[in-house]
């Protein structure tokens, strides 16, 4: 189950991760909707150029334009946040939707708590996939924490100043 | 003061509502300690030797006589009757419960307070020259930018986890009183040569562990791009700054890594893609939030009044304190009024409830209803008619605020050290005590002049001690309290870091060292001439060697009767207040 445009849906892709032994040219992606790690798309490139049913994930000390030519390619891309507190993540969503124009899901991966959420849907992010041991459903209400936000992100390209009529002096 | 509107307390309440969400949790267990820490960082909260301790925001140190009685309360219903301000303008309660914290920040929702951003790695409260729209050697007032940065960094999706801690300050004058150089981004408004105001930005200043002087990176940033360039170089830092070591996760630490002008290089990169862009500041709302502070209703007055001329004739005390706590004023028969929160016996920047109400009765009586926060630790009235300055000043003595050693020895920027703080490797409050008292006789103060001594209890420097003419740092030897003494750093336009003069020294030592250090300044200078400025002339050698010359009585052990009751660890309390002002 992931979270998803909002509400909580069964998830049918699988995340790879390397293990111990596996290097990025040689491990065996598995058939089946797989999200897989940026260096082995790009070690692996030639062979999983040709599936339909590929996502790929960037960890937080990689870089979005790495992916800018193969945009097209992924059905989902993912972002892990190694820890939560690592914010390197929310730059590359900002970076993947508002300079690349990446419109597919976008969905962070990895220690992601509820308590994140809201920053990270604005960001960019569509779909979460809250840690394993956290309940979804208190999850989701982590997204609507605020209703309304200062400034400009992905999902609202302009800052309040220009969104409402504010108050000014009396 | 700033007005808040309907979209600022919206946004105020869904986070005290969020906040108390996160403590029940917490309280229930939903929430593991490290997952809840830095939640509760990001609203202030953190854990100290005693207890929590709730730091709240004024944002660039303005705040209004109900915010102010607001504090009053708050230390009086949560926490043991008094608080603490910073040199980063906020206020600190020491003995907070968790559970109350929700509540409290409710309370301060109800006269437009908080604690977001107080703490944590996200861009904290920006800082301010605390005479920012009074001063007379002011370009452009910063105080409307600085709200404009305040909403723009609040809850800012992309930054609320960076490598570090990050910090602005602004400042608006000929004279730097932000200390701007010192901070993660300093932003100095000016104008340029066709009188069009923008910003000088340094970037990657900051003390603690390598304490560097910011650096230039842009000489004139129009003030519409402030935003997009300011997020442009946050970016920057949080893609690429250092995320492996906390001591080195500084935005200064990847100035100096990638030299400013790789550094510049990337951030006018970044920038190409959002400037003019809808971050881009309108005139339209540049003239909102000006707006929004009001401007006081200054009377037309003459300058000088005849009652305080002839009472400064008569009336020493007065006459010291017209002389160090009043500064001047843009507009004529005013003046701006520095209340002293350094009387000797008290830890400096602390304030009880009493004190925090008769501030508040102050400025409504005397000064538009308005305060300000320095970070030196002080408060000011900053629109007081000089025709009232008596007054002022009979109120004030009465509450243990007239206290005339603004910019004097007794004047100290310190920190909370051992007394309070899990990190600190030494007392600091105990220490600016036993310094106030070997120094309070304010004829000497007063012949000193100006200097600055700062005291950090560790290496993170949250007292400043770099930039402190006379600077010094607790170190831990075996246990005991030591300290490192260092001098020659400022603040201000020429902004350095202070050398250290040689081998540490016992805590009781410690007023010993800071009078010889006065001695050899006192032998040496020439007329009119500061400390600071005559350590420079002569360098540093003739006050190692004076110092060092004979040994100080009081090695190692902390003997003396009056600090053998303060072990370590004991809790500087309010047993130590004088209550009798
Ligand atoms: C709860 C107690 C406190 C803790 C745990 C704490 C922690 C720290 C730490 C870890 C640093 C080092 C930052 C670095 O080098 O990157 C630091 C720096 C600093 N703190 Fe504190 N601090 C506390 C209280 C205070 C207080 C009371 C003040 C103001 C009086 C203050 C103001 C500062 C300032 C101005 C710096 C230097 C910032 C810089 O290098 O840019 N802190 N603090
Ligand atoms: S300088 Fe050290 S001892 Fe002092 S408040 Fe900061 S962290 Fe604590």
């Amino acid at each position: 189950m992931i979270i998803k445009n909002k509400s909580v849906v069964d998830d049918d892709w699988s995340v790879l991760r390397l293990n111990e032994g596996d290097t990025t040219e040689s491990v065996a992606v598995p058939s089946g909707k797989i999200i897989v790690p940026l260096k082995v798309w790009q070690a692996q490139r030639d062979k999983l150029s040709q599936r339909a049913d590929l996502g790929v994930w960037l960890n937080s000390d990689e870089r979005a334009e790495d992916l800018q030519d193969d945009l097209a390619k992924f059905a989902v891309i993912a972002v892990n946040f190694p820890k939560f507190a690592d914010g390197r993540g929310y730059s590359i969503a900002y970076h993947l939707r508002t300079r690349l124009g990446y419109r597919g899901e976008l969905r962070a991966i990895g220690d992601v708590l509820r308590d994140q959420l809201f920053y990270m849907q604005r960001a960019g992010f569509d779909a979460f996939a809250p840690r394993a041991d956290k309940d979804i459903h208190e999850a989701l209400k982590g997204l609507s924490d605020f209703s309304l936000s200062y400034q400009a992100s992905s999902d609202e390209g302009q800052p309040l100043f220009r969104r409402v009529q504010r108050g000014g002096a009396a | 003061m700033y007005r808040y509107d309907q979209f600022d307390h919206q946004i105020t309440a869904e986070r005290v509502a969020q906040f108390r969400d996160q403590v029940r949790r917490r309280l229930s267990g939903e929430l593991k300690e490290d997952e809840f820490r830095i939640l509760r960082l990001q609203n202030g909260l953190y854990m100290q030797i005693h207890a929590y301790m709730l730091r709240v925001a004024v944002p660039y140190g303005l705040i209004s006589a109900a915010q102010m009685r607001m504090f009053a309360s708050i230390a009086r219903k949560y926490d043991r009757g008094y608080g603490h301000f910073t040199t980063r303008q906020n206020i600190q309660f020491n003995w907070f419960k968790l559970q109350d914290a929700p509540e409290a920040l409710a309370d301060l929702a109800t006269v437009e307070m908080h604690a977001n951003q107080t703490s944590g790695n996200c861009i904290r409260n920006i800082t301010c020259d605390e005479f920012a729209g009074v001063a007379r050697d002011e370009i452009v007032d910063p105080r409307p930018y600085a709200e404009i940065l305040r909403q723009w960094s609040t809850f800012h999706p992309e930054f609320g986890y960076l490598p570090r801690k990050f910090k602005f300050a602004i400042s608006g004058a000929e004279h730097d009183r932000a200390a701007i150089a010192v901070h993660d981004i300093g932003l100095s408004v000016v104008k340029n040569a066709q009188g069009e105001v923008g910003f000088r930005v340094l970037v990657g200043g900051g003390l603690g562990r390598t304490p560097i002087v910011g650096t230039e990176i842009c000489d004139f940033v129009p003030w519409q791009h402030a935003i997009t360039y300011l997020e442009s170089i946050v970016r920057v830092y949080n893609e690429h700054g250092r995320r492996d070591n906390i001591y080195k996760a500084r935005i200064k630490i990847l100035v100096k890594a990638l030299g400013i002008e790789e550094f510049k290089r990337q951030v006018e990169a970044d920038w190409q893609f959002t400037k003019n862009g809808p971050c881009t500041i309108t005139e339209a709302e540049l003239n909102r939030v000006s707006a929004c502070f009001t401007v006081p209703a200054y009377e037309q007055l003459p300058e000088g009044d005849s009652a305080v001329e002839a009472l400064q004739r008569d009336n020493k005390a007065f006459a010291n304190w017209l002389q160090r706590n009043i500064k001047p004023h843009k507009v004529p028969g005013y003046a701006a009024v520095v209340l002293s929160l350094k009387k000797t016996g008290i830890a400096p920047g602390d304030a009880t409830a009493e004190q925090m109400d008769a501030a508040a009765e102050l400025a409504d009586r005397f000064s538009f209803g308005e305060l300000r926060i320095t970070h030196m630790q002080n408060l000011v009235l900053a629109d007081v008619r000089q025709s009232d300055l008596v007054a002022l000043w009979k109120a004030a003595d009465a509450m243990g605020m007239a206290t005339p050693n603004i910019g004097l020895l007794n004047d100290v920027i310190c920190c909370p050290g051992s007394d309070f703080c899990t990190l600190a490797n030494a007392r600091s409050i105990s220490l600016a005590k036993a310094i106030a008292e070997r120094f309070d006789n304010i004829d000497f103060q007063h012949d000193i002049g100006d200097i600055e001594l700062n005291i950090s209890g560790c290496i993170n420097a949250c007292g400043h001690h770099h930039i402190g003419h006379i600077g010094i740092l607790g170190v831990d030897k075996d246990g005991e309290d030591w300290y490192q003494v260092s001098i020659g750093g400022s603040q201000g336009n020429s902004a350095g870091v202070g050398k250290v003069i040689g081998s540490s020294f016992a805590f009781s030592q410690m007023p010993e060292v800071v009078a010889r250090l006065l001695e050899v300044y006192v032998r040496e200078r020439h007329a009119d001439e500061r400390f600071i400025d005559t350590v420079r002339r002569i360098g540093h050698g003739p006050f190692k060697e004076y110092v060092y010359a004979t040994p100080i009585a009081g090695d190692a052990k902390l003997d003396g009767a009056e600090y053998a009751s303060l072990e370590k660890g004991t809790p500087y309390d309010m047993p130590y207040y004088s209550r009798r002002f």
